[in-house]
Order: structure tokens, then C-alpha cells, then sequence
């Protein structure tokens, strides 16, 4: 018996492709000579792949999460209103901050599940009110400062013995990576996989299917909570810091395979997407390709991926030799 | 059933990213890109204006010292004593464009501060056009129904709002129209600071004296197509294009800080070294900065603006850098001009007034440290009563 590392289905092609991209980048760019290229890198998509997680549980449970452009907004705003410049209000900021991401995802999975709004409407409604609320607070120029321990996480580096200065986002990212990714295998995030897939099948089996996917925008909300710490540590108070991020979410995650309407799809993948779209992004800029070109390709990269995902079937089929007789239970189709 | 709302979902998600977008349509694909040689005149560039801002620069001001919120650039004064109402009471009305920015929050606070000084003034009517030009065009009919004494108005768009203000003028209460321009001639008064060509100037010519010949310059723009902005731009581009200085790039920012600063940080791996940089606005210098911070390198030659957080890092570091400022002060001087036409007495046709930039030498007198980070420092409001509280 050969051991093989086991990938969840669809996480192959996105690997391939960010691989290509970083032999690009390493082609393209003097920088990525050294590791340290690269761990800056990773650095500046650390908000975005925690997003792209948090998106994630949302989106493989059958919902969508739009709100968490304008609450990385929000939160950056709040916290510098609140912190002033005021170093020992960090660590009471902080938590405040990640509180008011859960609780916006409590109110987005409670509408969702219990009022049978679909997840669309009500994240969108939530995004509105977020902005709205974010520009009646600070009338449109956000006031006060970040303090530097706030600025730390995004900002700040980390001396780990062995690999040397290791920015705080980056060890904070693959905290929260490890940690989904255990959390997928486990029975909890196989039922919030299955709810995507087959909702009545979850409920017939004695799933709850409202509890996993309100679980999913919680998580979405607490981790847009993360980003937003992350981005405001990164270059400071700023009232378009969300700007875009919800859609630059999404298409990481359908850049990864995970399948839109849910059911399909690995946190790993969805991750990786949004790796290789910041890693794209600069790749053109090295190449230099204009900016304006980048909403261009995130509407070019979310077609490609749905179409390929709803040709999927027929396509893999013809592409794939049978595999042999391999013990997976394919859930029959109801 | 899934599939199918997989489908209909993603359709909405790409109209939304559509609506979104404000990314701006680019004429010349790949012109924003990183040319050097992109020495093509700028659309907006009039070498007419730009002659006539570069020359104000150096001319004096008249009016009274230390006030420049008061003083002219060779004003030609126009003829006021039909406007002329005695007794006070007056009901100054205001259309504003928009409070959406901090420069906009700071100038409509030194206004609001402006008028309690003159109790002449009785009632002070502010509408907000939340930056649209259909809200401001009713906002604008509504006061002339208000029995307004004289109407200031800060124009959202310069064409679509000129035949609102050609109504207004037409109810024979007196116009004053400040910040951006109109095509007409029908106010009594445009009040403006020198512009965006002296502005623009102001920066490269900078860069030209403290960035060594074959020096990479890198300019950073928040988003093209507003007039302002790209005169700016265009001043800068005619001064680099005259220099032997490299402009290895010239990017959009959205003003968005986390763009900047990747942006910046991209620029620094591609070229190794960036000698100096040029910014049409200062809302995002300190974004800039840090990213040199980052990579360990020297901050280079800067351009920035008059905010707080910029001057303070500015003075903290010894940075090399120039402030131009498009000056808040300049909200004062529409309270002032109503009622200098209101008492009949003369007004400039055109109220230019001076364009003061912050150097290395004055950059000291400029920082308060108890303002918040986005306070622009040439408010022209330290000598307020109440300040600094209603700026906080």
C-alpha cells in the first residue's frame, strides 16, 4: 500500500495554477530570489485568505456572505475612533472588535435561518447598513488613530527560532488555516458540507441544518473581525479598506473550486485561491499591467470557474479515466 | 435546484461587481502603466492656466498680513451696492457638494465657525448634496425659495450644475460660488485657492531640485478624470517631461491606504529603489511612506499635503519632503465676500486667493499634536474662538 496525501476533490487544479504563478512571480520578480519575497507575499494575502476561510463556511453550506467588505470597514473605523491613539485601550479594542464581527454574523445567520430571507439579500442589506452606520458615525472622514500594539498584527514581525522574522499575519493565518482545516474533518464540518449539498438529507438524518449554517456566517463574521484587525495593522485608519474585499472573497473561494450554492469544495482550496489571486494581481503589477485590469480579471476568473464547475460532471468524466474501485461513497443522487 | 441558484447567484454577484467597480475607464490601456518616456501632454493641460497659476505663485497677495483666508492675487474688483441691504439680520444659505471627505469635514467646520463671528448673520442654512448633482441642483431651487440674503454654493460637478447657478443668479439674490468653478460668469464672486497646475507644480519641481538626475520618481494618483486632480497631474507631468528625471510609474490608488502601500511596496521590489515621490493628494502619504519603512529601505523625497499625521511623521522621521496644500482656509472667505456684498462694499470678480506649501524650514509650526491625524493644518482656525474643539 502506497501512502498518498489525501486532497480533498478539487484542490489539485488550484494548486497547479498557484504554483505556476509563483514560478512567475520567481521569473518576474527579483524579489522572490529569497524566501523573504515570498513570506511578504503571504504577508499581503494573510486579510484575504482569512476572509476567503471565512467565506468558505458560508458558501459550502449554500448561503453568501457580502457583508464583510463593509465590517472590515467597520471594524477599522471602530477601532480607531475607540483606541485614540490610546495604547492601553488595545488589548479591550481588540476583543470589541472581534465581538462586533460575531455578533454581525449572529444577526446575518439568525435572518437567514429564521426569517427564510435568502443569505443574498440579507448579507447585502447588511453591507448597506454597515456602510451607512460607518459613514453617519465618522460623516465620512474616520477620526482618531490605531495604537502601534493594535498596528502590531498587521504590521509587526514575529523572530520564530529556525525561519527568523515571521510577520504576525502570516503565523496568525496559518493558525486560523490549521485549525479550519481540522475543523472540516471533523464531523461538524462534514455536516456543514452536506447541508450545502443535500439540506434534506441532513435534516432527514437528524442534522441541524439551520444551527451549521448559522455556525457558517458566525465564523464568516468573526474572521472578517480577524481581517479587518490585520488590514488596519497593515496600513492604518483608511474608510475604503473594505472596498471590493466581499467580491475579491468570493471569487478566491469559486477560485479554488468551491462550488457556488455549496456542497463542494475544501477550506485548503478555498485558501489557496485567494493566494494565487493576490499572487496574480502581483504578477501583473511586476508585469506592469494596469491596475484597472484587476476587476476585469476577478469577473473573467468567477465565470470561467462557474461555468467549469456546472460543465464539471460531464467534463471530468470524459477527462478522467474511471478511478479503480475505490471504497468512497458517492452520495446517491436523490 | 442547487445548481440552478448556484447560477442565478453568481450572475447577481457579477452585476454587483459591476455596479461596484469605480475603477475608471482608461482611454489608453497600459498609458497608466510604468512608462517612462509617457511624456504626452495631458488632455487637461492649459498651458494658458498653467502660466497664469505658476506666475501667482510669486506675485503678492494684497490684504491684510497674516490673514490669508482675506487677501486677493491681483483681484479685479466688481461693483456691489445693488446688492447692499442694511441691518443686519441676514440669512446666509449654503448648497454644499459634499462633506465626504476629511478636507471637506474640516472646511465646513472653520465655516460654521466663520459665521458665529459675525453676528450680523441671524440664520446659517447648510444642505449637504451628498455628492450628487441631482440632490444639489434641487438642494439649490430650494433655497432660492428660502429668502435666503446671499447663496454660497461649492459645486458638486462643473457642467452639470452651471444652470442651477444661472437660476439661482436669476432671483437677484447674490451668488458666491467657491472651490470648484461653473461655466458662467453670473456670480458675484468665485473664490478659489491659485489651483490645481500650482499645486501639482509645487510637488514636481520639489522632486526636480532633491531627486538626482536619472532618479526614479514614482506617481501616485487616487483616480483620474476630476478636473482638480488632474491638473495637478498635468503640472507634474509637463515639469517631468522637461526634467531628466525617470517617472518609473504613475498608478491609481483609489485613496485607499492598503492599495498604496501595496502599491509602494511593489514598486520598491521592481525597481530596487525609488528616489522620490509625487502624490496628487495627502490623504494616503503616510500609507506611502511606511511602506518604504517596511522594506527597510530610506524613505525618499516626498511629496505630500498638509494632514496632520503626514507632518508629524514628516518632523518625527526628518523625512525630505514638501507639503502643497489646497488650504481649508479657504471656507472662510465665502462667509467674508457675502458680507462685504451685502454691506456694498467691493468684491474681486475672481478671488484668488494665495496657495501657501509647507516646507522642510516651516514644517514645525504647522504640527499640532492634539489634532486628529486627518486635521489639515493650513485651516486658518488657531485663532478661533473655541478652538480647537469643534475640530476634534
Amino acid at each position: 500500500m502506497t501512502w498518498r496525501p489525501r486532497l480533498a476533490e478539487g484542490t489539485a487544479p488550484v494548486l497547479v495554477v498557484l504554483l505556476l504563478l509563483l514560478v512567475g512571480l520567481a521569473i518576474a520578480g527579483p524579489a522572490y530570489d529569497e524566501p523573504s519575497g515570498y513570506l511578504a507575499l503571504l504577508k499581503r494575502a494573510a486579510p484575504l485568505m482569512i476572509l476567503a476561510i471565512g467565506q468558505y463556511f458560508v458558501i459550502v453550506s449554500g448561503g453568501f456572505d457580502l457583508s464583510v467588505g463593509a465590517l472590515v470597514t467597520a471594524g477599522v473605523v471602530i477601532a480607531a475612533r475607540l483606541i485614540d491613539g490610546n495604547e492601553s485601550a488595545t488589548t479591550s479594542v481588540i476583543l470589541l472588535v472581534l465581538g462586533f464581527g460575531l455578533l454581525v454574523g449572529l444577526v446575518n445567520g439568525l435572518i437567514t435561518t429564521k426569517l427564510l430571507v435568502p443569505s443574498f439579500i440579507v448579507t447585502l442589506g447588511m453591507l448597506l447598513v454597515l456602510d451607512g452606520a460607518t459613514f453617519l458615525w465618522t460623516d465620512g472622514a474616520p477620526r482618531g488613530a490605531l495604537s502601534a500594539g493594535f498596528r502590531t498584527f498587521g504590521r509587526g514581525a514575529l523572530d520564530v527560532p529556525v525561519l527568523g522574522e515571521v510577520p504576525w499575519s502570516v503565523l496568525i493565518l496559518s493558525a486560523i488555516l490549521v485549525a479550519a482545516a481540522l475543523f472540516m474533518r471533523s464531523g461538524t464540518g462534514r455536516a456543514l458540507v452536506a447541508a450545502g449539498d443535500n439540506e434534506a438529507a441532513v435534516r432527514l438524518s437528524g442534522g441541524q441544518v439551520d444551527r451549521l449554517r448559522l455556525l457558517g456566517f458566525v465564523l464568516s463574521g468573526l474572521l472578517a473581525a480577524v481581517a479587518s484587525i490585520l488590514l488596519g495593522g497593515f496600513a492604518g485608519v483608511s474608510a475604503q479598506v473594505g472596498n471590493g474585499l466581499e467580491f475579491r472573497a468570493i471569487t478566491a473561494v469559486v477560485l479554488g473550486g468551491v462550488l457556488l450554492g455549496g456542497g463542494r469544495g475544501s477550506v485548503v482550496a478555498a485558501a489557496a485561491g485567494a493566494l494565487s489571486l493576490e499572487a496574480l494581481f502581483t504578477l501583473l503589477n511586476l508585469l506592469g499591467v494596469s491596475g484597472a485590469l484587476e476587476s476585469a480579471v476577478q469577473g473573467l476568473i468567477i465565470i470561467a470557474a462557474v461555468a467549469y464547475a456546472s460543465l464539471g460532471g460531464g467534463l471530468r468524466q470524459r477527462l478522467r479515466t474511471r478511478p479503480k474501485q475505490r471504497n468512497t461513497a458517492q452520495p446517491a443522487p436523490s | 435546484m442547487t445548481k440552478r441558484w448556484a447560477l442565478v447567484a453568481a450572475a447577481s454577484v457579477l452585476a454587483l461587481a459591476g455596479c461596484s467597480s469605480d475603477l475608471p475607464e482608461d482611454t489608453n490601456p497600459g498609458a497608466a502603466a510604468s512608462s517612462g518616456s509617457d511624456t504626452r501632454k495631458s488632455e487637461f493641460f492649459d498651458q494658458a492656466e498653467y502660466d497664469r497659476q505658476l506666475a501667482f505663485r510669486n506675485a503678492t497677495p494684497q490684504g491684510p498680513e497674516g490673514k490669508p483666508w482675506e487677501q486677493m492675487l491681483e483681484p479685479e474688483m466688481v461693483d456691489t451696492t445693488k446688492f447692499a441691504k442694511t441691518g443686519g439680520k441676514y440669512t446666509l444659505c449654503f448648497s454644499n457638494a459634499a462633506v465626504d471627505n476629511p478636507w471637506r469635514q474640516v472646511g465646513l467646520k472653520t465655516m460654521q465657525q466663520e459665521v458665529k463671528l459675525h453676528p450680523e448673520i441671524s440664520d446659517f442654512v447648510v444642505l449637504d448634496a451628498e455628492a450628487k448633482d441631482d440632490k444639489q441642483i434641487s438642494d439649490i431651487q430650494s433655497l432660492s425659495g428660502r429668502n435666503c440674503s446671499a447663496i454660497v454654493i461649492s459645486p458638486n460637478t462643473t457642467a452639470t450644475l452651471t444652470p442651477a447657478v444661472e437660476q439661482a443668479c436669476a432671483t437677484g439674490v447674490p451668488v458666491i460660488v467657491f472651490d470648484r468653478g461653473v461655466n458662467t460668469g453670473c456670480p458675484v464672486t468665485f473664490i478659489h485657492p491659485i489651483g490645481g497646475f500650482a499645486f501639482g507644480a509645487n510637488g514636481a519641481e520639489f522632486l526636480t531640485e532633491k531627486v538626482k538626475p536619472g532618479g526614479k520618481v514614482l506617481a501616485l494618483r487616487i483616480l483620474p478624470g476630476v478636473d482638480v486632480l488632474e491638473q495637478r497631474w498635468a503640472a507634474a507631468n509637463e515639469i517631468f517631461a522637461a526634467s531628466e528625471l525617470d517617472v518609473v510609474g504613475v498608478e491609481f490608488t483609489d485613496g485607499d491606504a492598503a492599495k498604496t502601500k501595496s502599491i509602494v511596496a511593489d514598486y520598491i521590489q521592481r525597481e530596487g529603489e525609488i528616489n522620490g515621490v509625487w502624490m496628487d493628494a495627502g490623504a494616503t502619504a503616510v500609507a506611502a511612506v511606511e511602506a518604504f519603512q517596511d522594506a527597510g529601505v530610506e524613505v525618499p523625497a516626498f511629496v505630500g499635503e498638509d494632514q496632520q499625521d503626514f507632518l508629524r511623521l514628516w518632523v518625527d522621521e526628518g523625512l525630505t519632503a514638501v507639503a502643497p496644500t489646497y488650504p481649508t482656509y479657504q471656507w472662510r472667505t465665502p462667509v467674508i465676500a457675502a458680507l462685504k456684498i451685502l454691506k456694498g462694499e467691493q468684491v474681486p470678480k475672481e478671488w484668488v486667493l494665495p496657495q501657501p506649501r509647507i516646507t522642510g524650514e516651516n514644517v514645525k509650526q504647522y504640527v499640532q499634536q492634539d489634532m486628529p491625524p486627518l486635521h489639515y493644518a493650513m485651516c486658518g482656525c488657531e485663532g478661533m474662538p473655541g478652538y480647537p474643539g469643534p475640530w476634534k
